[in-house]
């Protein structure tokens, strides 16, 4: 085992211990300061790779945990899982330092919070860095699900359990999908591991299963990171407490999908299928969370929205780079590989100005009590430090010098520029939409950005508006924020220390197999003049200008009808499901015997007669037969008469005479066929049984005795008629068709073999004691059940049996 | 019905219990080796008993007979399965039976089967089943 494996469960052993911690220490220390030293354990211990990871040394350990299946605890770490890796502990820490302040430790239950905090944390280090396919669902769905207790934190409010439920359906739905498609892959390649696979890549693309689990994967991966159109749960998890929307719902949980995609890229990539795919739906989900993040006036829906259209970004960024697959190296390749590099760049870039934003909506919330922007304005001179974050952490994201959003934005348009003139995919026809869609969006970015800022901490302050009287928040909630600004400047002046040591390594995972030093010139490349300063410089321009009158046009943005939200569509289709499957049930499931009774028949019809029609088995030989004599003939006639009786007798009492008169012929029967045992058995059991009817009968209401024929029912008949007709083919084809010798010979010996000479006794209390030996215990528990049944409704009266 | 003076169908009961009783017992021992058996033997019983029944009244029948017919199928099955459980004691499977012949003082030269005791749990059972459902039955008035 390597150290790899006990840091990824760490957070899963830590998670035992709060509780307790929290019991002893509760209301003393805040729980979160001992959680704290997790992810910076972690943290701590990842960043020691960092060198041996820039050189190209991979680090892979496998663990066998169910080897006989193949699944195995084996942990891969290249460039792309340590970037995530450092992402999730480092915010990490500093979303649990900041929780520390945010959550009171008087009122909230935090043993509970933690204990989440710290399952998610451990699942989403297992998701990156993971090798085996099915080890990664494991850790996914339990991001999942841990992500779903978090959302339903407060879950005494009616809609934190909506927003859990909405978001468990949707991600738990694209994570089966995504099994289905990781069990594919496993069918084409014959084994678990992500880079075996990614080794036997060639084989992979003419495989007829090939297609399918493609969409599988990337279901999952879209559903994850809420992408058009699964993106409506993000907005809905923004009721869990802040520092989860800031770190799961922004940083952390929503990027496995990015990551995925970038991990299988090496898979798919390089045709024009996944191409499309992941670029297309990542520009829609730009273009879509950036037009619906401008409209919203709710802080958090806002940076739902946003985290929505910049997941976009990365999204289509990862599809472009793709295509530097197709040619597999050369000049071609490099062009588009920079997207790649683009999107791990901005993917760092998001995770850090997102994270700050998020923790400064949470300071605004938790110290004026509202996130309500029409509430809201004139802060700035309240919450100065707050303010000189929001505008470094909504600046970056709007892409503005001199914060790393700038970079990424550029490198993004250069990106898009380059999918214009490219020449494969059918992309000459369709791809000079891709820059002009990537600008759109980028204007709307801008002004959303511009919303957060100005309207929350311009304008008028409005005190009569507001629960609490704001003030600035204590520096312990401030601390996590600054952190993360100060990097979202750092990387603007050092981008190239962050690209040797990590975007370089992340961009060559992405893209295995293309030259060293493809990624090491282009991120230099951050100066001059070019196309895309003029496409930023045109989105500030149109952005201000539409930012100042935004008012005369956001209404537009509201003017479509409600029914065609996905939202509306989401809650339809989740009641008319309801009701549609109660509807089947309540058609079906009458609660008439008799209706369960036809489907029985009905169904032994279709698969019984079916099976014989189908089989080729129905054929009746009369080489088998006997001739028949003259007195079973008679007998067969009177047979039919005693049950033509009891079909048309009109009184019960009929019934049950010609049922009694059917019994006794057929012993007769036996007798003709030579069983005496049999006959004997027969007369006396039928005796019996129509004394026990006549019994019935007697105690019948009046209203029943004499209540005329049975109704005729053209359904009933059929099928009756059916299941006689099929019994009797049965029958005769079995009759017809003997494939072996009966065993009865064996039998001739039972003087010698049990000392008897009666064959049939000597078979029921000797060869096939068994058989008779449980017949017996049934009589017997029918006699008690009989006796029961009597007993104790005279005993109570007919009370219910809690009047013991 | 009782208050009537039913004196021959006493009569005829009497009379037709015995011979009903004995032939009950010659069908269960006769099983083996003719028609008959257990289960037909227990049943035939069961009708004597029956017979009782409507003749006298099923107090009177029971006070000359305290049986109770439940623990006597329990009894029936217990045989029976303890009769399969005596094969396994001899390092045979569950169920196997056995039969030799022995020279016994009054019978001479008989075959005693273990075949016979799980016989007599079945009669016993099926006894039992019959007696109790037609006396909860008549009770529940």
């Amino acid at each position: 085992m390597h150290t790899l494996h006990f840091m990824i469960m760490i957070p899963f052993l830590f998670a035992i211990f709060v509780p307790v911690l929290y019991k002893y220490f509760a209301p003393r220390v805040h729980t979160g300061w001992f959680v704290l030293l997790v992810p910076i354990t972690i943290f701590l211990y990842l960043l020691r790779f960092m060198p041996r990871i820039s050189q190209g040394e991979d680090l892979l350990r496998s663990v066998p945990w169910m080897p006989s299946f193949g699944i195995n605890y084996s942990l891969y770490m290249d460039g792309l899982g340590l970037i995530f890796g450092l992402l999730i502990t480092g915010i990490g820490a500093l979303v649990i330092l900041y929780s520390i302040y945010y959550m009171s430790k008087h009122r909230e239950a935090l043993h509970n919070f933690y204990v989440y905090m710290l399952l998610f944390m451990g699942a989403m280090l297992g998701v990156v860095f993971s090798d085996n396919l099915l080890l990664l669902y494991v850790f996914w769905e339990l991001t999942s699900i841990s992500s779903f207790l978090l959302i339903a934190y407060w879950y005494q409010r009616e809609r934190s359990r909506y927003g859990a439920q909405k978001s468990m359906l949707i991600t738990i739905f694209g994570g089966l999908a995504m099994l289905a498609g990781f069990i594919m892959l496993s069918m084409i390649t014959g084994t678990y591991s992500i880079r075996e696979i990614i080794a036997n890549t060639g084989d992979i693309t003419s495989h007829s299963l090939f297609l399918p689990a493609m969409m599988l994967i990337l279901l999952g991966a879209f559903t994850k990171s809420a992408q058009f159109p699964f993106s409506i749960w993000l907005p809905g998890a923004m009721e869990a407490p802040t520092p989860i929307s800031a770190y799961l719902h922004s940083a952390t949980m929503v990027k496995a999908g990015i990551y995925l995609v970038a991990r299988f890229t090496p898979v798919f990539g390089g045709e024009a299928e996944w191409f499309w795919l992941v670029s297309g739906v990542g520009l829609a989900t730009l273009l879509y969370g950036s037009l619906n993040a401008v409209k919203q006036t709710d802080l958090k829906a806002l940076l739902a929205y946003s985290t929505i259209s910049q997941l976009g970004l990365i999204m289509s960024l990862f599809g472009l780079g793709s295509a530097a697959l197709y040619f597999t190296g050369g000049n071609e390749s490099s062009v588009y590989a920079v997207a790649v590099l683009a999107a791990v760049f901005h993917l760092i870039n998001h995770s850090t100005f997102k994270g700050a934003l998020f923790m400064v909506v949470g300071i605004i919330d938790h110290e004026t009590g509202t996130r309500d922007i029409r509430k809201l304005g004139g802060l700035m001179q309240i919450m100065p430090v707050s303010f000189t974050l929001a505008v470094i952490g909504a600046f970056a994201m709007a892409g503005l010098p001199p914060f790393n959003g700038f970079l990424s934005k550029e490198m993004f348009f250069t990106a898009m520029l380059n999918a214009s003139r490219m020449s494969i995919f059918s992309m000459d026809t369709y791809g000079i939409l891709f820059p002009l869609l990537a600008w759109a969006a980028s204007v709307f970015t801008f002004i959303y950005c511009m919303v957060l800022v100005f309207k929350t901490f311009r304008g008028k302050y409005k005190p009569e508006r507001l629960d609490k009287k704001p003030h600035e928040a204590p520096l312990g909630m401030l601390i996590p924020p600054i952190v993360l600004a100060a990097l979202v400047i750092g990387i603007f002046f050092f981008p190239n220390t962050l690209s040797e040591y990590l975007l370089q390594p992340a961009a060559h995972a992405v893209l295995p197999g293309l030259p060293e030093g493809l990624f090491a010139k282009k991120i230099s490349a951050w100066h001059g003049v070019n196309p895309e300063l003029l496409m930023t410089i045109g989105v500030v321009v149109a952005g201000y200008f539409l930012y100042r009158f935004l008012r005369k046009w956001v209404g537009l943005l509201w003017r479509y009808p409600q029914s065609l939200t996905l939202n509306n569509l989401y809650a339809l289709g989740l009641e008319k499901g309801e009701e549609g499957s109660r509807f089947l049930t309540e058609r079906y499931m009458t609660g008439y015997t008799r209706d369960y009774l036809a489907y029985a028949f009905g169904i032994f019809i279709l698969f019984g007669g079916g099976a014989l029609l189908v089989s080729n088995r129905l054929s009746i030989h009369s080489a088998n037969n006997s001739s028949i004599s003259l007195f079973e003939g008679a007998i067969a006639v009177a047979l039919l008469a005693a049950a033509f009786t009891v079909l048309f007798a009109k009184s019960r009492m009929t019934a049950v005479i010609a049922l009694g008169g059917l019994g006794y012929l057929v012993s007769v029967l036996f007798v003709i066929f030579r069983a005496p045992d049999l006959a004997l058995t027969q007369l006396v059991i039928e005796t019996v049984t129509t004394a026990l009817f006549l019994l019935c009968y007697y105690h019948l209401p009046k209203i029943f005795k004499g209540s005329g024929r049975i109704p005729f029912k053209p359904i009933n008949f059929v099928i009756s008629l059916g299941v006689g007709v099929t019994v009797t083919l049965f029958a005769l084809s079995a009759n017809g068709n003997r494939l072996f010798e009966p065993i009865s010979s064996y039998y001739k010996n039972s003087y010698e073999l049990a000392g008897a000479r009666n064959i049939v006794n000597a078979i029921l209390v000797d060869f096939r004691g068994m058989d008779t030996m449980l017949e017996i215990a049934v009589l017997t528990i029918a006699a008690l059940g009989v006796f029961t049944l009597i007993k104790l409704e005279m005993d109570r009266g007919g009370k219910n049996e809690e009047t013991k | 019905m009782k208050k009537q003076n039913d004196v021959i169908l006493r009569s005829v009961t009497r009379i037709a219990v015995i011979i009903i009783l004995t032939f009950a017992i010659n069908l269960f021992f006769s099983g083996h080796h003719a028609p008959g058996g257990g289960f037909v033997g227990g049943l035939a019983l069961a009708c004597a008993i029956t017979l009782l029944f409507l003749t006298f009244d099923i107090e009177s029948v029971r006070e000359n007979m305290p049986v109770d017919f439940k623990a006597m199928a329990a009894t029936g099955v217990l045989i029976a399965i303890l009769t399969g459980v005596g094969g396994m004691i001899y390092d045979d499977a569950f169920l196997t039976q056995a039969f030799n012949y022995y020279n016994l003082p009054l019978f001479g030269k008989t075959e005693l089967a273990t075949a016979m005791a799980f016989d007599l749990g079945v009669a016993l059972a099926v006894i039992g089943t019959a007696m109790t459902i037609i006396i909860t039955i008549s009770e529940d008035r």
